[in-house]
């Protein structure tokens, strides 16, 4: 991972932040799922003993999970994280593409499919940039991910016709976006 | 009827269609490569349809911030259940379907 140059043992001030980071998160979580509502009125149960199960298992939640939410550290997650919003737009287009695509694929009376297997190669290699992009070829019309060799950046798909290969082999309009994304360009 | 009504009512209208268009594809589709691709699609989309149907009928409160998280997760849970469904056949091979074979 070209992320973590400092992927040694963190010191404990390199801890904290992305542990409070966590629990803000978390608590910020726990308070919009338990805030249920019995009429449009109440606001929800919010006495003190509620309020402090919320923060103990908001506080063991951050114990076991801060190192997964925010792995690397630095301001270069804050610009990931701002480049990651329009993509992700993007990629709710994609979604109503692929699922017209597939519509009229198999509402066709001669279902116009011309299945097949591709392999490419990357030059993503961070966990976070390989699994967005494998997420988003399942997501985008006509390819699902089969295979991913993170060493080599190597992706396996299936293809459900000509077009869709086309557009991850020639076209690489996607790889280009998610370099972008994560600057492993 | 509301204005809200009859949006709701589109959108889950629209989603229950792209269900429906999931499960005519799982049947109709040769094999089980591509028959992944229509539930694997059709779904996510059909299911946000649904959620924001819901979300728009129910207004401004908590139980729509509880819906848009329910999208978020079917967002990123949808397509890694179907990659891992078309890995395992992959590594155990079941031969994909090409065209010109006889339907399976």
């Amino acid at each position: 991972m070209r992320g973590c140059e400092g992927g040694d043992k963190m010191s404990k001030s390199e801890k904290a932040f992305p542990m409070i980071v966590t629990f803000c998160i978390m608590f910020v979580f726990w308070v919009l799922l338990s805030a249920w509502v019995s009429s449009h009125e109440a606001p929800g149960h919010f006495n003190l003993l509620h309020v402090c199960e919320g923060i103990i298992a908001a506080l063991i939640v951050t114990v076991i999970s801060h190192e997964l939410l925010i792995p690397e550290k630095g301001e270069k997650v804050l610009v990931k994280t701002l480049r990651l919003i329009p993509y992700l737009g993007w990629e709710l287009w994609q979604i109503a593409l692929a699922t017209f695509d597939v519509t009229y694929r198999v509402l066709h009376p001669k279902m116009p499919i011309d299945p097949r297997i591709i392999e490419f190669e990357t030059t993503l290699r961070s966990d976070f940039a390989l699994t967005t992009l494998a997420n988003s070829i399942t997501l985008t019309p006509g390819t699902i991910t089969i295979l991913v060799e993170p060493e080599a950046g190597k992706f396996v798909v299936h293809a459900i016709a000509q077009a869709p290969a086309d557009a991850l082999l020639v076209d690489q309009t996607m790889q280009r976006k998610v370099a972008h994304v994560y600057m492993e360009e | 009827m509301h204005s809200i009504d009859i949006i709701s009512t589109v959108l889950m209208a629209g989603g229950a269609f792209f269900m429906l268009t999931g499960a005519l594809g799982l049947l109709r589709l040769p094999d089980f490569y591509t028959r992944l691709h229509a539930t694997g699609k059709c779904d996510t989309l059909g299911e946000v349809l649904i959620i924001v149907g819901c979300m728009v009928y129910q207004g401004w409160s908590f139980i729509t911030i509880k819906l848009f998280f329910l999208m978020l997760f079917i967002f990123i849970a949808n397509p890694v259940a179907t990659h891992a469904i078309m890995k395992a056949a992959y590594v155990t091979g079941v031969k994909p379907w090409k065209k010109g074979d006889e339907r399976m």
